[in-house]
């Protein structure tokens, strides 16, 4: 009978940490695969869009360090995606230069291979003019207009580009943007093991030890691929793993927990079951990988609309809490008036916590009956810095003393927290991709070189 | 008796499911009451309607996870995540308004 394939996941995202007596019983097991993803969409836009990363720097190198330490010298390939959070070209640049320092900082000496998968936007112009990109739905068509005015453009790359970088047996690996399985499916499936339950023990150690019960974004996780199973190990002893706890994991952040699309395929979970082996170890059978007839990579882009100015403030006053809706109209009509002339195109809300500030258009109880605070920021969002600041200004001081229906405090209509009142919130970004590529090379869109440290 | 979703489940979150969709999990406590909820079909695109004030076309899909004892829902975000108007990038904090759900089963 084949070993079973061994994987050591080092935390939930690269830079949220881990205890290093985890790692240590991790590496008490012998793994053939030191892996990590170090990215999410979750955080928004802005990191795409500015190419900086959401994780800091020493808390990522700190985490590197530790793992590149022990891999390196045990030629246990270490293997890192979505470099940089985002997994642009400044992403995987930025991670790049952490682990040149740390090759330098501790005379490890090791051959790297890099997988760029940002896109350029002429790439994508001639592509989407092909008829070879489709929205993702619900997202809308792709145009021309959104590419060019998009400032980096990813795509999501599948097991094939690592498999290639492989091949060279690298000691490490660094990929940009990568579907967050792939890093620990990949040698896997080129060793030889299922895709299906590669990928899918991948989708869970991804994640690493948020699958245990109690879960935690920041500690380890062991996989291990047989024949017909995987199993998934926590490595700390106050953690477990259930049925429940890995189950209720696959429903994590998926649309359909039957059905997860990924690049070149789906899996398909009907007929997996879920069995507790010992009392934290859970064996997981009948995953399957559906190939698709057209292989496609999944492409996330962001472009900037301008920049960001809030001011942050609150009401203690029952009068104006109920005149609310009134008072915005009227300052918002007062702010337009006043910069007519000017014709600037600025987007100014008003952001009522208390009322509808965390749910928005989803709030089933958008009224401020019986509370008796509010939370407001004021936001302006302009094409500069400048004219943002001064929406943003004019609108805080016209609703500090906007003489409202009925008001008796003509002091004042707003407690600030702070002195200045305003903040820079820089630049804004929002996607502009997320879409579809159809591809018949799924390797070669992904760009490897090698470097020598 | 009225049941109430808080008493008999383990987890009732919310989160993004990429930046244009947002994702409901219900997990139960144990079997029995997640086999009644499915039968009763008490998480319907009705209930789910009416509670966050959307269409029916916005409904992605209502699915029930034996595995986990969990049922899941899919709505179109309103906006994409991180567009002008945004109140929750993560989308973590749009489930409140299932734990108010009460029923008779």
């Amino acid at each position: 009978m084949k070993e079973e394939f061994r994987i050591l996941s080092t935390t939930a995202i690269l830079g949220y940490g881990f205890p290093l007596q985890s790692f240590e019983e991790g590496m008490k097991r012998r793994p053939h695969l030191i892996a990590v993803d170090a990215g999410s969409t979750d955080p928004g836009p802005y990191y795409l869009g500015a190419g900086v990363s959401f994780t800091d720097r020493d808390a990522v190198k700190r985490d590197l360090e530790i793992m590149l330490k022990a891999g390196v010298p045990n030629k246990i390939p270490v293997v890192i995606g979505t470099a940089g959070g985002s997994g642009g070209r400044p992403h995987l640049d930025w991670c790049r230069e952490i682990i040149a320092e740390i090759a330098a900082e501790n005379q490890l000496h090791f051959k790297m291979a890099l997988i760029d998968a940002e896109f350029d936007k002429e790439e994508i112009k001639k592509a989407l003019t092909a008829g070879l990109i489709a929205p993702l739905e619900p997202a809308p068509p792709l145009t021309p207009e959104a590419v060019e005015a998009s400032s980096h453009i990813v795509g999501q790359m599948g097991v094939e580009p690592f498999i290639k970088a492989l091949e060279e047996e690298p000691a490490v690996i660094l990929a940009g943007r990568a579907y967050d399985p792939a890093v620990f499916a990949a040698l896997a499936i080129k060793e030889g093991y299922d895709r299906g339950l590669s990928i899918h023990l991948g989708k869970i150690l991804e994640c690493a030890s948020i699958c245990a019960t109690p879960g935690s974004g920041s500690d380890c996780m062991f996989g291990y691929i047989g024949e017909d199973y995987f199993r998934v190990e926590p490595l700390n002893p106050i953690r477990k793993c259930t049925t429940l706890s890995v189950a209720a994991h696959t429903l994590y952040e998926k649309t359909n927990p039957y059905i997860l699309p990924g690049p070149g395929g789906h899996l398909d979970l009907t007929d997996c079951s879920f069995e507790q082996e010992t009392d934290n170890i859970v064996r997981v059978k009948g995953s399957r990988f559906v190939p698709a007839e057209q292989y496609t990579v999944k492409l996330e882009g962001a472009k900037r609309i301008g920049y960001r100015t809030v001011s942050i403030a609150g009401t203690r006053d029952p009068v104006m809490i109920a005149a609310i809706d009134e008072i915005i109209t009227g300052v918002k009509e007062r702010v337009a008036d006043n910069f007519r002339e000017k014709q600037w195109q600025y987007h100014l809300r008003f952001n009522i916590y208390g009322r509808d500030g965390v749910m928005g258009s989803l709030e089933p109880n958008p009224s401020t009956a019986g509370v008796h605070e509010l939370g407001i920021i004021i936001e302006a969002t302009a094409p500069t810095q400048k004219q943002a600041d001064t929406i943003c200004s004019f609108a805080r001081s016209t609703m500090l003393h906007y003489g409202y229906q009925g008001r008796r405090a003509t002091a004042g209509n707003l407690a600030f927290p702070y002195s200045p009142s305003d903040f820079h919130a820089g630049e804004v970004y929002v996607f502009s991709v997320y879409h579809l590529l159809k591809t018949e090379d799924p390797a070669a869109c992904f760009p490897i070189s090698y470097v020598n440290l | 008796m009225k049941t109430s979703l808080l008493e008999i489940t383990d987890v009732i979150r919310s989160k993004n499911s990429g930046p244009y969709e947002l994702t409901f999990d219900i997990m139960f406590k144990d079997g029995e009451s997640f086999e009644k909820v499915c039968r009763a079909k008490i998480i319907n695109e009705d209930l789910i309607c009416r509670l966050y004030r959307i269409e029916a076309s916005d409904i992605i899909n209502i699915v029930e996870f034996k595995p986990a004892k969990a049922i899941k829902v899919t709505i179109k975000r309103p906006i994409c995540s991180g567009d002008l108007g945004e109140t929750d990038v993560y989308g973590a904090q749009q489930h409140a308004p299932l734990l108010g759900i009460t029923f008779e089963l």
